[in-house]
């Protein structure tokens, strides 16, 4: 391990971190919402932090180690997450304590959209914008974090998957070079929320509300600058853009950057995962649909095709905005839409969940085992796009969902033993695990009604779901700090 | 002709041992003096070893005064750089290659004259592979051939018990069959070619080998026996070459097919290579694999491995085990004729008779288009193009029974601008009509080609 590059690289992140504290100050300044001494304060906070950490250390000029990655990257969650925590702690208005602030900083960078507030509509302007303004940048370093940074790792199945596919798709590195890459990444996640926040704006929104809605939007986040989500706009133009702009958050950064640089739409009609992921979307929506319909839900045809295919969208790209209160919907809905949060979007995109290929991986392996029972003396090997893959691949998914599930488990029954019904404890794991925002029960509208302690074990639940497991339970592994 | 034939394996020897039958000069180049030297005391032709892309070795091999060159090496990049050399050093005017990588096949352009210039691509595998295709469209034919791009198909049958036409004349044939025609241009009864004519009389057993447009084929075989029901269920064995590509064209056509290797290399990577075959990693002659793999419900077995012992007894087995109908690779010649004496084995299919057809075209003399090889290379069945007019050509204004055949040939069909016509005695032949002949006596064939040689006036 080498603390001193660690601590210069926390230093500068501290310091870079600190500048985005700058913008909310802007906002308060020009909605004269007398905020603006908290963003201060946090500001300083954070500066000097940085700069005590990172001067002493700055001429060290050595390479980050493997090693040493898998802690920076979990730091730049907990650090973050904990300077973020900050102006919510600070400001008079919301003074929260600091186990919310820190939920709501978490929820925030990690783009998960589960809140502690409410009455967001009377917070102050500046507050109201950073909120939305964390999951921005935590969406940003989830791209780069997916795309260039976890593959150097050599973390989760999803990478191993790209390095090992021939074609097009390889280009997991999609430059030579990886800041390159990431630059690439940063181009296209500033140019779709720009095109979503102009076409919020066209479609109706204020320029405030359409700048905060499209940072959670292509975020994946969630956070909304009103209580009542995207149904505080009740207007269907906007919804139609949230959908369009959510589908296209949740796929592959990298196919974005492919389909840019070919100038032609091809490489998402080549791509199964992608297709696999609209199917899906189209069979959540579906089925809503009918149901809501069948069970009269909404008097017209109409309302429940908007709710319905607005609803699934969110949930299964795990967005979590909500134009309804889709945990009193009939029958099995609420809990499909949750279930269908696990599967989440496409590997590399800003999405949470388990991961379309994931799921797809999981499927065929599945269909494998029961064609072997039928031909023992067959060979069929798993193939996506027509690519096979190698069993390295599919061993390290099935690893993955392993532990999803334990985590899953162990994480609920903490909830449940903290002193939370069933419902509530499924769901609410599930929301953060995925990275969703709302569950059911008493977390289907926000989470401030929760112990203590439930905060702590969800905010566990999004880190641990936002590092995809394994770059988190590396570090908790005792071998990692042996040698 | 004055042939250089680069590569003494299995394609060059076969073409090598055909083509020496009819007077040319053939050099075959080798890297193996073993192999050639194997290949010269069977044969009467001159060798040379080394590499087949050196120029060295080609003027060694005559290449300044050759008409043709065969480049039938392993190696696609041997017989692309030999092509290449030939032609920039010696100006040959044919040249043929055998390129079998479908990435080099995709891009047709790279063999055009300006870059590589080769005239003519065979790929051996993917003929035979056609070849094993069409039996398994047509599942009671013993050999199906395409002509003029598969319009004209010549078809051989056995008479069967059942057949509404065996016991019958001839020309019964078009009371039978109102609006098709067809032509019958051989039978062999007994292994003995009879001319048909008219009141010839179809008897159980005999060899019918008749031509007609595609879409009519079903209908004139459904008169010589019972049809089989078609072909749904496929069981290949040998992940090869040709395995591999009639396994891939076979699932495309929703054929359920399974593929069996021995081999867990090449199993694993045939398996990555098909989407829908089943790929079985096993012995396809072990009995349990197949009884397991629902043998006696499969409709045609293939054994297309390279080993012609193990196809033979893994067919066996299989028509044993219930298998429809199976058809076996065989290279050697002998066990060709020893297997379908035999019964067990339905259709018994050499793969140089199948490719040899392709490079025989290109030495015809006369503007031939196809030739197929058929019985073992005893007869043939030739497309060739008529040109001139009266004056010149004697067959161009000829009516059929006009023009002066060889015996025991018969013109079956003429394609006039893409359009089937079954040759009658009155049918006369224009300029420019392909002309597809069946000549039963391979001796003739120097007469057929006279026949369709312009006069020298024409130029």
């Amino acid at each position: 391990m080498q603390y001193i590059v660690i601590q210069r690289v926390t230093g500068l992140l501290l310091i870079i971190f600190s500048t985005t504290l700058l913008p909310p100050i802007l906002v308060s300044q020009i909605y004269d919402d007398g905020a603006s001494k908290s963003f201060l304060i946090a500001y300083g906070i954070t500066l000097v932090t940085g700069l005590v950490l990172w001067l002493p250390v700055s001429r060290v000029r050595r390479e980050v180690r493997l090693r040493d990655g898998f802690i920076i990257v979990t730091l730049f969650w907990t650090l973050l997450a904990l300077v973020g925590a900050l102006p919510f702690a600070i400001a008079e208005m919301p003074h929260m304590p600091f186990t919310d602030s820190f939920f709501e900083s978490m929820s925030g960078l990690t783009t998960t959209g589960a809140t502690v507030l409410t009455g967001i509509d009377d917070l102050p302007q500046s507050i109201r914008f950073y909120r939305q303004q964390l999951q921005w940048l935590g969406g940003m370093g989830i791209v780069v974090l997916a795309v260039a940074v976890m593959p150097m790792l050599g973390v989760g199945g999803m990478q191993l998957y790209r390095a090992e596919t021939p074609g097009p798709m390889k280009d997991n590195k999609l430059t030579p070079r990886i800041t390159e890459t990431a630059k690439a990444l940063w181009y296209i996640y500033l140019g779709l929320t720009a095109s979503c926040a102009f076409a919020y704006w066209v479609a109706g929104m204020s320029l405030f509300d359409a700048v905060g809605h499209s940072f959670s939007t292509i975020a994946i986040g969630g956070f909304s600058t009103h209580d009542q989500s995207i149904g505080y706009f009740n207007n269907i133009a906007i919804e139609i853009v949230g959908i369009v702009f959510m589908l296209l958050a949740g796929i592959n950064f990298a196919l974005h950057f492919l389909s840019w640089r070919s100038r032609s739409a091809k490489p998402y009609f080549v791509d199964t995962e992608v297709k696999v992921y609209m199917g899906i979307v189209v069979l959540i929506s579906i089925t809503s649909i009918l149901v809501l319909h069948f069970e009269n839900t909404y008097d017209t045809w109409q309302q429940a095709i908007h709710h319905g295919v607005f609803q699934a969208v969110s949930v299964a790209t795990t967005t979590g905005f909500t134009t309804t209160g889709f945990h009193l919907w009939p029958l099995f809905l609420p809990a499909l839409l949750i279930v269908s949060s696990f599967v989440g979007g496409c590997a590399g995109s800003t999405a949470g969940g388990m991961k379309v290929i994931r799921a797809l991986l999981l499927y065929k392996q599945g269909k494998r085992e029961i064609l072997r029972l039928i031909h023992p003396d067959a060979l069929f090997p798993i193939k996506v796009g027509g690519k096979p893959m190698s069993d390295r691949v599919i061993s390290a998914v099935w690893g993955f969902f392993a532990l999803y599930v334990f985590c899953f488990s162990c994480l609920s029954l903490l909830m449940i033993a903290s002193g939370n019904d069933m419902v509530t404890a499924f769901s609410a794991v599930a929301a953060c695990l995925n990275n969703l925002g709302p569950g059911l029960g008493e977390v289907a509208g926000d989470y401030g009604g929760l112990n203590v302690a439930s905060k702590w074990i969800l905010c566990v639940a999004m880190l641990l779901g936002r590092l995809e497991l394994f770059t988190l339970l590396v570090i908790l592994s005792p071998s990692f700090w042996r040698t | 002709m004055k042939i250089i034939i680069l590569g003494a394996g299995q394609v060059g020897t076969s073409v090598a041992e055909n083509l020496v039958n009819e007077a040319n000069d053939i050099t075959i180049v080798d890297l193996d003096s073993g192999h050639l030297e194997d290949v010269q005391n069977r044969l009467d032709l001159r060798t040379v070893v080394g590499n087949g892309a050196f120029p060295d070795v080609l003027l060694n091999a005559g290449a300044e005064d050759a008409d043709m060159i065969l480049a039938v090496t392993n190696s696609d990049e041997t017989n692309m750089a030999a092509c290449q050399i030939a032609y920039t050093l010696f100006h040959t005017p044919t040249k043929i290659a055998r390129i079998r990588a479908a990435e080099y096949l995709s891009h047709p352009e790279i063999f055009a004259q300006e870059a590589i210039p080769i005239d003519v691509i065979i790929s051996p595998e993917q003929i035979v592979t056609d070849y094993v295709q069409r039996l398994i469209e047509y599942p009671s034919a013993l050999q199906v051939l395409d002509f003029a791009g598969g319009l004209v198909q010549l078809v051989a049958v056995k008479a069967y018990h059942g057949g509404p036409l065996v016991g019958h004349e001839l020309r019964a044939l078009r009371d039978h069959l109102p609006g098709i025609d067809t032509r019958v241009a051989a039978i062999y009864r007994k292994n003995r070619a009879i001319l048909p004519e008219g009141d010839t009389i179809i008897e159980v057993d005999d060899e019918v080998f008749f031509i007609a447009a595609r879409k009519h084929i079903r209908a004139v075989m459904s008169e010589l026996r019972k049809l089989d029901k078609p072909v749904k269920r496929v069981m290949l064995a040998g992940g090869g070459n040709i395995g591999r590509r009639l396994a891939k064209s076979l699932e495309t056509k929703n054929y359920l097919t399974k593929l069996i290797d021995h081999n867990p290399m090449r199993a694993k990577s045939v398996a990555e290579d098909l989407n829908k075959t089943i790929v079985l990693y096993g012995d396809a002659a072990d009995e349990e694999l197949l009884m397991k793999e629902g043998i006696e419900e499969t409709d045609a077995f293939c054994a297309l491995t390279n080993d012609d012992e193990a196809n033979i007894l893994s067919s066996m087995l299989a028509k044993r085990l219930g298998a429809r109908k199976v058809m076996t690779l065989i290279n050697r010649g002998a066990y060709v004729d020893l297997v379908q004496a035999g019964g067990q084995i339905d259709i018994a299919i050499s793969p140089q008779q199948a490719t040899i057809g392709s490079l025989l075209a290109h030495v015809r003399r006369g503007d031939v288009v196809a030739v197929h090889a058929l019985r073992r290379g005893a007869a043939e069945a030739i497309e060739a193009v008529a040109h001139g007019d009266a004056n010149t050509s004697k067959v161009v204004g000829h009516a059929v029974q006009d023009i002066r055949l060889p015996k025991g040939t018969t013109i079956g069909a003429i394609v006039r601008d893409g359009e089937v016509i079954i040759a009658h005695h009155d049918t006369v032949i224009q300029a420019n009509d392909h002309v597809i002949l069946f000549v039963v006596d391979k001796k003739c064939i120097p007469d057929v080609e006279r026949l369709f040689q312009v006069a020298y006036t024409f130029f």
